[in-house]
C-alpha cells in the first residue's frame, strides 16, 4: 500500500510473507543525483534559516525550487545507458509486488510449482484491476538485504518459471488476462538450476505462452535480464518503464567477453542498446511508460499510477480482439523481430 | 553469459602435445587426424567413414554443418533454404573490432554466410526439414539470421507436414545484435508451437557445445531430445556457475551423461547410429491428418 508517497506495511502482511520497507529512510544517492541533492539541501537550509530568523524568503525558495526542478529534468532526460542501468537497479525502485499491490483492488498471492518447490524470486497470484479479475506475476527483488537473500536477488530458479507457467495456465482456464512484471538481473545460474533444467523451464514458457487465448501484457519495470526476463516475457503487448533496461546479457559480462575488460561495462551498455527508446526504435517493445521526473523511486505513487493506466489502456485494446486475433498478434509481433538482408551483397 | 566459457574452454583445449615429427606434415596435410581425446592417429579417410568418431576411444570429434548434412541427408536430396540471408549489423556494433568486420572475416574463413544451414531433404527416404548450426561461425551464436532461417524452415515444415530436426551447436545468443538476438528465442519457440499444434515431430540433436539462449529455447523443446555422447549442454556456462557458487563443480557437470541422469534428455546416441535412430523415430511418428484450425 502507498500512503502519502511512502511505503507502509499496513495491508501487506495479509498476503505477503515479508515486511514492506519502513518510511523515513535516508535516500540512496546515485552519483549523478548528487548535484540535485546538494541543491535540495541548500533549499532546506534556507528554509531552516528563515524559520529561525522569520525573514521572508518565499521568493528565494521558489527560485531555488524551480532550479531544482529544471536540474532534475536535465539530469534525467540525458542519462547514459549505464546510468539508466543504475536507475533500473536502484535499491529503492518499486518492485513487482509494489506494483501489483498498488494497482490491484484485490490480491491473493499463490505459491509453489506443485513439484516440490516455492521459489520466492518469482511471485504471482490472482487479483482484480479496475474491477477485472487477472493473474499477475513477476520476478521479485528484495526490498532489503535479508529479503534479497530470500528472494535470491530476483533471480528465479526453474521452479520459479514453472510456478509462473502454472499460474498462466490457471489464468487461461478461467479467462483471466495475464499481467507479467519483469525485474531480474538474470535467471539463477547455480548447480541446482542446471540440474532441474533452467534451460528447459524457460524454453517451455516461451513456447507455451504463444498458446494462451487470454490477453497477455508484459511490463519491464526494472531490469530485464536476458533469458531470465524473456521466460515470462512473451505477450501481446510488451511495455517498458522509461528508465528500465532490457538486455541480451548483463553489460558487465558482455564487457568481460567482448572487450576482455569488465571495466568497459558502460561501453557495453551503450553498444547493446538496452534503453526503452532504443528498444522502441528496434521494434522490440510496443510502448514506453513515462516515469516521474527523477525516476520511479522518487515518486512511487505516480509511477504505479502510470503503470496502471498503461496496462488498462492496453487491456481495453486487446479486449476488442478475438482470442485468435490476439494469438496471431502475439505470433506476428515476435515473428517480425530481426534485421537482416537477402540476396547477394 | 555462456559464450564466456566457450572461449575460455577453447583456449584451454588448444595446447596439445606435438605428434611424432614424421607425421606432422601429414597431419597438416589432413591425411592423418589426431584424436584430441586419446591422441590416436587415424587415416582421415577412415575417420570420415566413421563420421569423425575416434575408432580407438569413441570420442566424437567436431563435425561442421556441410559434413553433418552429408551424414544425415540422402545423397542428392538436399535443397538448401535461404542461402543468401545475411546479417546487416543492425546495431552498428563495435567492440574491439566492428561486428561488420567480424562477419566478413568469418564468412571468408568458413565459407558460410552465418551460423546455421537450413533446408529440406530426405532421411532414409523420409522427407525432413533440417537445420544444422555451425560452431565455427562466431561460436554458432544466434542472431537475426539464425533466428529467421530456423523460423522459416519450421514454418515450411508445418505447411509441408514434415518433421523438424535441428542439430544444435551454439554458445547462445549473439551479443553483437543485442536484444534482436534474445528475441529470436521467442520467435523460434513460437514457430515450434505452431508445428507442435499440428502434432508434428520435432527432434533437436544436442552436440558439443549447446548453451545459453539455444538451450533455453529450441534445444530443450523437442518431442524427443537426443544428445551426442559427452557433449557439453548448459544453460549458464560452467565458469559462470563456478563464480556464483565459488566452489568446484563435478567433472561431468553439464555433460550429456549428466543431463540424461537428471532427466533432461531422452537418450544419448552415438553419431554413427544417429541417422538410423532418427529414421526409426520418424517412422514411429507418422504425421496425422491436419488439425482444422
Ligand atoms: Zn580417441
Amino acid at each position: 500500500m502507498l500512503i502519502n508517497g511512502n511505503w507502509s506495511d499496513q495491508d501487506s502482511a495479509l498476503n505477503s510473507p515479508f515486511a514492506m520497507p519502513t518510511t523515513d529512510r535516508k535516500p540512496i544517492l546515485l552519483d549523478f543525483e548528487k548535484p540535485l541533492a546538494e541543491l535540495e539541501e541548500q533549499i532546506k537550509q534556507v528554509r531552516d534559516l528563515a524559520a529561525e530568523t522569520e525573514v521572508d524568503v518565499a521568493g528565494q525558495i521558489l527560485q531555488l525550487e524551480e532550479r531544482a526542478c529544471q536540474l532534475r529534468k536535465e539530469i534525467f532526460s540525458s542519462l547514459t545507458p549505464q546510468q539508466r542501468l543504475q536507475v533500473a537497479r536502484h535499491p529503492r525502485r518499486p518492485t513487482t509486488l509494489d506494483y501489483i499491490q498498488a494497482i490491484s483492488d484485490d490480491w491473493l498471492e499463490m505459491h509453489g510449482d506443485r513439484a516440490g518447490f516455492d521459489d520466492l524470486a518469482m511471485v504471482g497470484g490472482v487479483g482484480r484491476i479496475d474491477g477485472r479479475a487477472v493473474v499477475m506475476l513477476g520476478q521479485q527483488k528484495g526490498r532489503n538485504t535479508k529479503d534479497n537473500i530470500q528472494r535470491n536477488f530476483g533471480q528465479a530458479s526453474p521452479s520459479g518459471y514453472r510456478k509462473a507457467i502454472r499460474l498462466m495456465e490457471h489464468a487461461n482456464r478461467f479467462g483471466m488476462p495475464i499481467l507479467t512484471f519483469i525485474d531480474t538481473p538474470a535467471a539463477w545460474a547455480g548447480i541446482e538450476a542446471e540440474e532441474y533444467g533452467q534451460g528447459e523451464a524457460i524454453a517451455f514458457n516461451l513456447r507455451e505462452m504463444f498458446k494462451f487465448d487470454v490477453p497477455i501484457i508484459c511490463t519491464v519495470v526494472g531490469e530485464g535480464g536476458s533469458g531470465g526476463a524473456l521466460g515470462i516475457g512473451v505477450g501481446d503487448r510488451l511495455l517498458m518503464m522509461e528508465h528500465s533496461v532490457y538486455s541480451v546479457a548483463p553489460p558487465e559480462a558482455c564487457a568481460a567477453i567482448l572487450w576482455r575488460d569488465a571495466g568497459k561495462s558502460s561501453k557495453a551498455a551503450e553498444a547493446l542498446k538496452i534503453t526503452s527508446e532504443d528498444l522502441m526504435g528496434l521494434g522490440i517493445i510496443d510502448e514506453v511508460i513515462t516515469e516521474p521526473t527523477g525516476a520511479a523511486h522518487t515518486d512511487p505513487v505516480l509511477a504505479t499510477e502510470q503503470v496502471k493506466a498503461a496496462i488498462l489502456t492496453n487491456l481495453i485494446y486487446l479486449d476488442s480482439m478475438t482470442s485468435q486475433q490476439r494469438r496471431d498478434l502475439r505470433y506476428n509481433k515476435f515473428r517480425n523481430i530481426g534485421k537482416f538482408s537477402e540476396g547477394l551483397g | 553469459m555462456s559464450l564466456f566459457d566457450w572461449f575460455a574452454n577453447r583456449r584451454k583445449e588448444s595446447p596439445e602435445p606435438s605428434p611424432p615429427a614424421d607425421r606432422e606434415r601429414e597431419i597438416a596435410d589432413g591425411l592423418w587426424t589426431k584424436c584430441d581425446s586419446c591422441g590416436a592417429l587415424t587415416y582421415t579417410k577412415d575417420l570420415r567413414a566413421n563420421q569423425m568418431v575416434c575408432l580407438e576411444c569413441d570420442h566424437h570429434m567436431r563435425v561442421y554443418s556441410d559434413e553433418r548434412i552429408r551424414q544425415l541427408i540422402d545423397a542428392d536430396t538436399w535443397q538448401p533454404m535461404d542461402e543468401t540471408l545475411h546479417s546487416i549489423d543492425p546495431l552498428g556494433f563495435r567492440d574491439r573490432k566492428p561486428y561488420s568486420d567480424r562477419l566478413r572475416e568469418m564468412q571468408d574463413k568458413t565459407k558460410l554466410v552465418d551460423a546455421v544451414q537450413t533446408g529440406l531433404g530426405k532421411l532414409r527416404g523420409n522427407p525432413v526439414a533440417l537445420g544444422v548450426m555451425d560452431f565455427r561461425f562466431m561460436g554458432g551464436s544466434m542472431g537475426s539470421v539464425v533466428g529467421e532461417k530456423l523460423t522459416r524452415m519450421i514454418e515450411k515444415a508445418t505447411i509441408d507436414r514434415i518433421p523438424v530436426i535441428i542439430v544444435c551447436a551454439s554458445g547462445g545468443a549473439r551479443m553483437q545484435e543485442g536484444m534482436l538476438s534474445l528475441m529470436q528465442m521467442a520467435k523460434i519457440s513460437g514457430a515450434l508451437e505452431r508445428h507442435r499444434e499440428q502434432r508434428l515431430l520435432y527432434i533437436p540433436v544436442l552436440t558439443h557445445p549447446t548453451a545459453g539462449g539455444v538451450t533455453a529455447s529450441f534445444a530443450m523443446l523437442g518431442d524427443i531430445i537426443i544428445a551426442e555422447p559427452k557433449a557439453t549442454i548448459a544453460f549458464a556456462g560452467r565458469r559462470v556457475v563456478e563464480q556464483t557458487l565459488r566452489e568446484k563443480l563435478p567433472d561431468d557437470f553439464q555433460t550429456s551423461e549428466y543431463l540424461l541422469a537428471h532427466g533432461l534428455v531422452d537418450t544419448i546416441i552415438s553419431r554413427t547410429q544417429l541417422k538410423k535412430t532418427l529414421a526409426q523415430l520418424i517412422t514411429l511418428h507418422p504425421a496425422p491428418q491436419p488439425t482444422p484450425s
